[in-house]
């Protein structure tokens, strides 16, 4: 397998796994390596790839696995990344401005959200994996990724309601 | 869509048990803009989710790995440590190989060639010692004195 070949593999996903590294890691930054280590790790593979019936979901394994491993590397030390990197270059109207306001919102109550809904939030709502994939990539069985689904979508809600009901509290 | 679909669709979508076709569905009700009022505050979730998805991977990716250029670059020093090394053993003289005479007489006269030059040396040598009687004469005059 040659380079073009392998970029032509992995450009449908990587925008995934980006995402998906987000989700957990919080920071662009951090996303943006989780994000080139994991690609770099499939490249190193590259000769294995053909032994897998979904790259893709190799990929978002990897990538589940390898952001977990940071989080609890940075867990050990102690640090917290604050994050503050909402960006949106399209031009703004008042209605834009609102709703940016609440995806923040749902962005930050999704963050309070446990690792694994995160993940499958994420993966179904964003990214709009068949819960047969998902399943595959949490290493879990169907079931499993529902129940967790459905917690993880009225907890957001939840959040959502209470917010949109009293109003932003901040302690 | 009728709103007691989206109801229902809702609930659905709670339970987890929505396909990815009805999600989009709820998608595109909530993206528009006549939600009712009872449901606005699901907008968030679903506007969150669809604006999430444009975020893109912008960096390139190093796919010029390092550590094989590394690994040919050893090979070709290697490469030329090792001819370096043979060339240099190559042209060490070897001491060993003196040459031979096939012909027994020849064998002799060179041999004798050669005795002969290395006495004829010797005596050269010895001859220099004359001087040194003369030293010792000296001395004997000046010290017994």
């Amino acid at each position: 397998m040659n380079q073009t070949e392998f970029v032509n593999i992995i450009t449908p996903f990587k925008d995934r796994v980006f995402r998906l590294a987000k989700r957990l890691l919080v920071s662009n930054e951090e996303a943006e390596d989780a994000t080139q280590e994991v690609l770099v790790r499939l490249w190193k593979n590259k000769a294995k790839l053909d032994n897998y019936s979904s790259v893709e979901a190799l990929a978002m394994t990897i990538t589940k696995n390898y952001c977990l491993d940071q989080l609890k590397s940075k867990r050990a030390t102690e640090l917290r990344i604050v994050h503050s990197n909402y960006s949106d270059r399209e031009p703004g109207l008042q209605k834009q401005t609102e709703d940016r306001d609440t995806w923040q919102w749902a962005e930050k109550i999704m963050n309070t959200l446990p690792e694994q809904q995160r993940l499958i939030l994420q993966m179904r709502d964003v990214e709009q994996y068949e819960f047969e994939e998902i399943a595959k990539i949490m290493e879990m069985n169907e079931t499993a990724v529902r129940v967790a689904l459905s917690r993880a979508r009225k907890a957001l809600r939840d959040e959502l309601t209470k917010m949109h009901n009293y109003g932003i509290k901040r302690n | 869509m009728e709103l007691r679909e989206i109801e229902i669709l809702i609930d659905k979508y709670f339970d987890a048990e929505t396909s990815i076709a009805e999600e989009n569905q709820l998608k595109m009700y909530f993206s528009s803009h006549d939600v009712a009022p009872h449901l606005e505050q699901y907008r968030p979730m679903f506007g969150y989710f669809a604006h999430e998805k444009n975020q893109r991977f912008e960096k390139t990716i190093p796919l010029k790995t390092r550590k094989q250029y590394v690994t040919w670059l050893s090979v070709a020093a290697s490469v030329v440590i090792l001819f370096g090394v043979f060339t240099f053993i190559d042209r060490q003289p070897n001491d060993n190989d003196l040459g031979t005479f096939d012909d027994p007489e020849v064998a002799l006269r060179e041999t004798q060639k050669a005795l002969n030059l290395l006495s004829q040396n010797v005596n050269k040598g010895a001859s220099t010692i004359g001087y040194l009687e003369e030293y010792e004469s000296s001395r004997k005059t000046i010290f017994k004195k």
